[in-house]
């Protein structure tokens, strides 16, 4: 028997459902062998799993807060990738969002200003601060050819490091210097009330609370759809990203639509900064095992890439990817190691991205005896 | 050590294929194709773009399974699941896009394909697979440097190599796809030659190639494709050029057009001075070229490919800024280096890389026939999607594209199509200069005369028609006048009908001086 590649040449619309399905099935089967094997029921682990992360009181509520952040990643990610632009950054760009949004937020909430202004504030705050920290790969990248798969990357440890700084190592704005607590530990200031982001509770799961950053996200993902499918910026981008040379032909400027695209992908990156700050930190979180242990930025890749860039799949993957994150949160303990779901999420990552290959190409099995092999090659030597 | 010299051919035939059908969805490229090839021979496949020759060699390659039918290859039934196995049988295809390791060297590109030889061992000793490959090329007057890194070689010394590697390989069957294609002429006969040589070892050579004099000169038998059937094989020195056309295109061929030498000629309407510009690696490629064509006249520019051709379209289409220099449309300067403003001003460009430049291969073909005008077909910055399908619709009936609907990808059409979308697309609107470059490269005869008569149309509608083309044949049969560009610079033939002076001139000669200066530097 053997097992074989082949291209497959036209790509059936079935399959599009189907391999993503089957990979998702196929990563449970695997991922119940090594339940089994650490001795663990892999059924009941499952329901366990997926009850934490959707069904139990309150579980929609803290899914939503996961998937809230990585759907702003993930779209982050999808808007720059559509023209292979290999923005990894969005990480870095989601904590400069947070510095600028939590400084917007402290600054006009702290004059008073009426709550809309406030977030408003925020929100255009957080996406200047990432679309900033976005561009210095950009201007990199368009006018001196630097690989921005590596600026963005590493950029995200100096924001990382700038994040902690502001809140442990100086007495900058962001920080709580008066105080009780704030002589004994650095902490951060808490945002004013005005700048603390609305929610609206549900009559569901005993009140299911939708923060502002998820409608924002949403919204967020249907202007990208519109602008990448329906206007001549997105027709820019797709031949840009399809052949740089139909693209300067078409009259693209390249340079500029290489810094709006890493302009886009950080402001998106930069809101989700923001949404954090507003929705759910209440204050700069410069805690180096807080925001920057979350990794939301390098998760996000993922998820755009299992929505394979189309905003609206993007939004649906960070919620299931969310609920998955937030199941493995409430279930640790004892006898369910931390790592475990860890190794569960791995496994599906990696069966439902290996599965893209079924979508390209597809295995042929054949059972007959392999056709002799003439000339008689000198194989002697093994 | 593989290459173990000429054998004695063995009796009967080197390939054999029967009944070979394949299937792609919605073509079939091959419907039971018979084909049979003898040792020491070279042996043509001829036929018109999308005839099926590609895929019957690829067949034989190991690259696709048929679906039905059988192939033997010197006598031993042959089910290739790989190229792999079709090497391990002999079997050897040098692609028309190489599969070299470009950060290689020549000699490592050898020996990686190799289980024999050199390849099995652990280490390789560089001295013992240069002097092999050094010998190798010596003998079949295939000179490389095989230290030297693939990427750094020319287009024709990087098929030199892929030779070398199935030669390396002691192939017995040499497939090669349109291996002249990428070379210059002289290139071309040198290569000829080799293939002559292989085969005078008793191997066979199949060879794919669309330019009936080419396979006239070189074959011994040549095998005619036509709509993924075999219609005939024939022997070469029984044919002549014509009737293997006929064979080929399924009917008689019109006789050569004789351009409209009266065509009323107008005002200068693309006035190139001193047209300055440098090359993808900073060199200058444009060395002050200076031209004007007419309203309804067709300059065509002749030369070897390499000598500033490409960066001359290019510059006058926008795509590159000119460092010295303007182009002028009418009486409005282009400004430099931004396709908007060329085709704003009516400057139309078919690019020599259709596919890639001239469309956007992933892309649709309805955003591919706007790819230049969704600028100014948009309503806003929204674009108008509907209207994008139906004007599709509308060009893909007017010119005949072959496509199944707007929705297709340009990358789906075959090469004669894609140029309609070029053409249709580019045709459109207010046409003033059209800068054609080689636009029939790689097309079948029917899509040839189809694109000589839309560039001939665009003349007689009043455009400045400028083509630039190697093909000597298109140069001669289209043209108002002729100029030859060498190294960078533009010359006017005199004698336009002389192609003693153009092959001349084409070579960097003078007629006055008599001899060329030197070759043409292959950078």
């Amino acid at each position: 028997m053997r097992v074989g590649i082949e291209q497959r040449l036209d790509r059936p619309r079935w399959l599009v459902v189907a391999v993503p399905v089957g990979s998702v099935v196929a990563a449970f089967v695997l991922a119940a062998i090594v339940l089994a094997v650490t001795g663990h029921n892999p059924v009941s682990t499952y329901k366990q799993l997926f009850e934490a992360g959707f069904l139990q009181q309150g579980s929609l509520t803290q899914t939503l807060t996961v998937a809230t952040p990585l759907a702003f990643t993930g779209l982050a990610a999808a808007a720059a990738f559509r023209m292979k632009l290999y923005n990894i950054g969005a990480e870095g760009q989601m904590y400069m969002g947070t510095i600028v949004g939590a400084g917007a937020g402290l600054y006009f909430g702290g004059r008073g200003g009426p709550s809309v202004f406030v977030i408003g504030a925020m929100v255009i705050g957080g996406c200047l601060g990432g679309a900033g920290w976005a561009l210095i790969p950009g201007v990199l990248r368009a006018f001196f050819n630097a690989s921005e798969i590596l600026t963005s990357l590493l950029l995200n440890y100096v924001a990382g490091l700038l994040l902690t700084y502001l809140i442990f190592e100086s007495e900058s704005y962001w920080r709580q210097t008066t105080g009780f607590n704030a002589t004994v530990f650095p902490t951060s200031k808490p945002l004013p009330g005005s700048a603390i982001w609305p929610k609206w509770v549900l009559g569901l799961q005993g009140g299911l609370t939708v923060p502002l950053g998820a409608f924002l996200a949403v919204l967020c993902a249907a202007l990208l759809w519109v602008a990448y499918r329906r206007t001549r910026f997105g027709f820019e981008v797709q031949v840009a990203g399809d052949s740089e040379r139909a693209a300067r032909y078409a009259g693209v400027r390249l340079r500029r639509k290489v810094l709006a695209v890493m302009a886009l992908s950080g402001a998106i990156a930069g809101a989700g900064g923001a949404s954090y700050v507003g929705d759910f930190s209440h204050a700069l979180d410069g805690d180096p095992n807080g925001l920057q242990k979350l990794g939301y930025g390098y998760t996000g890749i993922v998820v755009a890439a299992l929505g394979r860039y189309n905003p609206v799949a993007v939004v649906v993957i960070a919620f299931l990817l969310g609920g998955l994150e937030n199941a493995g949160n409430t279930l640790q303990g004892v006898d369910f190691p931390a790592g475990l779901v860890g190794v569960v999420q791995g496994i599906i990552l990696f069966s439902v991205l290996g599965g893209e290959l079924l979508t390209r190409y597809r295995l042929r099995v054949t059972w007959r005896q392999h056709a002799p092999k003439p000339a008689p090659a000198p194989e002697a030597a093994a | 050590m593989p290459t173990t010299g000429p054998s004695v051919p063995a009796a009967g035939p080197a390939v054999v294929m029967r009944g070979i059908t394949k299937r792609f969805p919605g073509v079939v490229a091959n419907d039971h194709v018979d084909f049979e090839a003898s040792p020491g021979e070279v042996h043509a496949l001829l036929g018109e773009n999308g005839a099926g020759k590609t895929t019957l060699c690829q067949v034989l390659s190991g690259l696709y399974r048929a679906d039905e039918g059988e192939i033997s290859v010197l006598g031993r039934p042959a089910a290739f699941g790989s190229p792999r196995d079709a090497i391990d049988a002999g079997v050897c295809m040098v692609h028309q896009h190489f599969h070299l390791v470009g950060r290689f060297t020549v000699a490592e590109n050898l020996v990686l394909g190799d289980r024999r030889g050199a390849g099995r061992r652990f280490r390789i000793h560089p001295d013992a697979v240069d002097s092999q490959v050094r010998r190798l090329g010596e003998r079949y007057r295939l000179p490389v440097d095989p230290r030297a890194r693939v990427w750094q070689l020319s287009v024709g010394e990087q098929q030199r190599v892929e030779i070398l590697k199935a030669l390396y390989q002691d192939a017995r069957v040499l497939i090669l796809d349109e291996p002249t294609a990428v070379l210059t002429p002289e290139e071309a006969d040198g290569l000829f030659v080799t293939l002559r040589d292989i085969a005078g070892e008793g191997r066979t050579v199949i060879f794919i190639s669309h330019k009936l004099n080419e396979v006239k000169a070189v074959s011994d038998r040549v095998t005619v494709l036509r709509g993924g059937r075999n219609v005939g094989t024939v022997r070469a020195k029984d044919v002549t050029p014509r009737s293997l056309a006929t064979l080929m295109v399924g009917r008689e061929l019109e006789g050569p057009r004789t351009p409209a030498r009266e065509r009323a000629r107008g005002e200068v309407l693309l006035d190139i001075s001193g047209l300055w510009a440098e090359g993808d690696r900073g060199f200058p490629a444009l060395k002050g070229v200076s031209l004007q064509v007419r309203a309804g006249e067709v300059v065509a520019v002749a030369g070897v490919a390499g000598n500033g051709q490409r960066e001359l379209a290019e510059t006058i289409a926008g795509v590159r800024p000119p460092t010295k220099g303007e182009v002028r449309v009418g009486a409005a300067v282009l400004k430099g280096g931004d396709p908007r403003s060329a085709f704003a001003a009516g400057v139309r460009y078919i690019p020599e890389d259709r596919l890639g430049t001239g469309v956007s291969p992933n892309l649709s073909v309805a955003m591919n026939l706007e790819l230049r005008s969704f600028r100014r077909t948009s309503f806003g910055p929204l674009l108008r999607l509907r209207r994008m399908r139906e004007g599709a619709q509308k060009a893909i009936a007017e010119f005949d594209i072959r496509a199944a609907a707007p929705e297709t990808q340009a990358a789906h059409l075959s090469g004669g199509n894609v140029q309609k979308v070029v053409i249709a697309r580019e045709f459109a609107g207010d046409l003033k200069v059209l800068v054609a470059a080689s636009p029939t490269r790689g097309l079948d005869v029917a899509a040839v005369a189809m694109v000589h008569s839309y560039l001939l149309e665009a003349a007689a509608s009043g455009a400045a028609v400028l083509l630039l083309s190697e093909d000597l044949g298109e140069v001669m049969a289209l043209n108002d006048r002729i100029a030859v560009m060498y190294e960078g610079r533009l010359s006017e033939v005199a004698d336009r009908g002389s192609l003693e002076e153009i092959a001349m001139r084409m070579a960097g000669g003078h007629p006055e001086d008599g001899q060329p200066d030197r070759e043409p530097l292959e950078v």
